[in-house]
């Protein structure tokens, strides 16, 4: 049901990098969970509206106040690679 | 007594009256943590020393007549999901093996306003998504009723803590079963609370509109004093409701009389193991006898309930877990690499486990152009169909009921290989999610030596209803045994 070329295009959608014993097992799996889904569009649905929250929420709004907030040094300190306040990364252009 | 098999609440007394310190009950728990965690493998990290200090610190308070909290000096293990400053919080991944949160979840600052003592992080399935706790990247946690078994997932480690006797009690997390099917199969009481009642703030998102914390215990009323002490409304959660939340544990009477309880017939009979479907109808009895009404329901949207979770959850996630990218926190993949794009897709490659990436795959697809409209909009449709159902059930009953889990505690490696399998064994308590209600597992028997539950779900803010029900349940069942570890 799924091809190897939607695994990789998904995969790349994802951000993941997979390997090819990856790529042929979600294959399966994935094909396994849809074929099992696809029983959802028997039911009839027409005029249904979808429903995303299970709240009737509306949007909440607070004062826009300065308050006191974490310190430069607790923000950084779980990054993998950090120096002198700024996250670092590879090349990006 | 044996403090480690006393129940919160009475520890609770205990210290109050001066008749055990807070310290002599942290270290008879980290003594049976060290006697039976070689085997049972509840936790991810145990908090040895930092509970210890704040025990002792405790019973100073209580000593110059301070007061310290309703719960002053009760030991509690909480869910690695949830966020403990300067404590390691690693929702049983690789990716955050390393992270310490800077901030406390508002369910754990409150329960350590109420006084309790952490004694370590609940072993789980990474980013919560499992059915067995098989997922974490530390290891499987194992049922303690038999120790070849699975306690359920995904707050497994939660579970196995309080029916081992390592905690008195714990907190989870619930997105499609995640507190109520392993407190199932490990013979404790779990309680999902309606969505927003219990602040999200500082729990790991799996996935947002799903997720709720909630009490694992081993009786009603701890449950409900748990509730009570976690339930509010927090403005760091902009999904938090508002209004004031009843006091639980005072307005338990098991006042049951004249309530009327639906059997939800999809839950219930096609897919229920034979042992658990008779525990179940006994319970049914037990609860009539109580003066319970029961009479069967059909819910016909709940045969699709299971198929349109396992499209919105992972949706939900794979947006979620986008945040992990090597850069703010987290894992990052130590290979030399030409560019940052390569960095990301390493690093999240190295970091998740298989089950986390499947579903990120999963939820991809079914957000993806071309497939969006018949997978993640249809579902969506169908999570409109399960509100409705349950909002015609609550015209006519008051609660509903099903068993909480189709089968007792399955093998380690029984349906790991397998996600289809290992998915359907949420097909009890997942539409309970999808309309964002309560509900709560009861241990209702031993089939085969392995604990069986009873779910009992209510309409939104039912709790204290569900509350009462489960403790005239819980004296009519009297389940007193424990794992004879």
């Amino acid at each position: 049901m799924i091809s190897i070329e939607d695994v990789e295009h998904v995969a790349r959608l994802a951000r993941l990098a997979l390997s090819d014993g990856e790529k042929e097992m979600f294959r399966r799996q994935l094909s396994d969970v849809l074929e099992h889904a696809r029983a959802i569009s028997e039911v009839d649905t027409t005029g249904v509206q979808p429903t995303s929250h299970a709240l009737p929420l509306v949007n909440v709004f607070r004062e826009d106040e300065v308050k006191p907030s974490l310190a430069q040094g607790e923000v950084t300190g779980n990054a993998p690679w950090a120096t002198q306040g700024a996250f670092k990364v590879p090349r990006i252009i | 007594m044996s403090i480690i098999h006393e129940d919160a609440l009475q520890i609770a007394s205990a210290i109050k009256r001066r008749e055990l310190s807070s310290i002599e009950v942290v270290e008879a728990f980290l003594d049976r943590i060290e006697k039976v965690e070689p085997e049972v493998k509840a936790y991810i990290n145990v908090a040895a020393d930092t509970a210890r200090k704040r025990a002792a610190h405790l019973d100073r308070m209580i000593a110059d007549g301070e007061d310290a909290g309703a719960l002053a000096g009760v030991p509690i293990a909480i869910k690695d999901v949830l966020s403990t400053r300067g404590f390691p919080t690693t929702c049983g991944s690789r990716m955050l093996e390393d992270f310490v949160p800077v901030y406390d979840a508002t369910a754990v600052d409150r329960v350590y306003r109420a006084g309790t003592v952490m004694l370590g992080k609940a072993n789980m399935d990474e980013f919560a998504m499992g059915s067995s706790t098989e997922n974490s990247y530390f290891g499987p946690t194992v049922n303690p009723w038999d120790l070849d078994r699975v306690p359920g997932g995904s707050s497994g480690g939660s579970a196995a803590a309080v029916a081992a006797g390592e905690a008195p009690w714990a907190l989870g997390s619930d997105t499609g079963g995640s507190i109520r099917q392993p407190a199932s199969l490990c013979g404790i009481v779990g309680m999902k609370p309606t969505y927003g009642l219990v602040s999200r703030y500082g729990l790991v998102a799996f996935a947002s509109s799903l997720d709720q914390v909630g009490p694992m215990t081993r009786n009603v009323r701890d449950c409900a004093a748990l509730l009570g002490v976690i339930a509010g409304h927090d403005p760091l959660d902009s999904t938090s409701i508002q209004g004031e939340v009843p006091d639980y544990h005072a307005g338990l009477n098991g006042d049951v009389k004249g309530l009327k309880a639906g059997v939800v017939r999809e839950l219930s009979s096609k897919g229920i193991e034979p042992a658990v479907k008779a525990l179940f109808d006994q319970t049914l009895s037990k609860l009539e006898e109580a003066g319970v009404a029961c009479e069967e329901i059909s819910l016909p949207s709940f045969e699709y309930a299971l198929s349109a979770y396992y499209l919105i959850a992972p949706a939900e996630a794979s947006s979620n877990l986008a945040r992990f990218d090597g850069v703010r926190y987290g894992f990052r993949s130590p290979e030399e690499v030409d560019d940052v794009w390569e960095m990301y897709d390493r690093s999240r490659s190295e970091g998740f486990g298989g089950e986390v990436k499947r579903r990120i795959m999963l939820g991809t697809y079914a957000l993806s152009a071309g497939y969006y409209d018949a997978y993640y909009a249809q579902a969506q449709k169908i999570r409109t169909l399960v509100v409705r159902d349950y909002a015609r059930a609550w015209e006519k009953f008051d609660i509903l009921v099903s068993p909480t889990s189709p089968s007792t505690a399955f093998r380690l490696g029984e349906k790991v290989d397998d996600p289809m399998t290992m998915y359907l064994s949420d097909i009890c308590t997942i539409p309970v999610n999808l309309a964002g209600i309560p509900a709560l597992s009861l241990p209702c028997g031993l089939a085969d030596g392995l604990p069986a539950g009873f779910q009992v779900m209510g309409p939104p803010l039912g709790e204290m209803k569900l509350l009462n029900v489960a403790y005239a349940l819980e004296q009519e069942i009297g389940f007193k045994q424990r794992p004879g570890l």
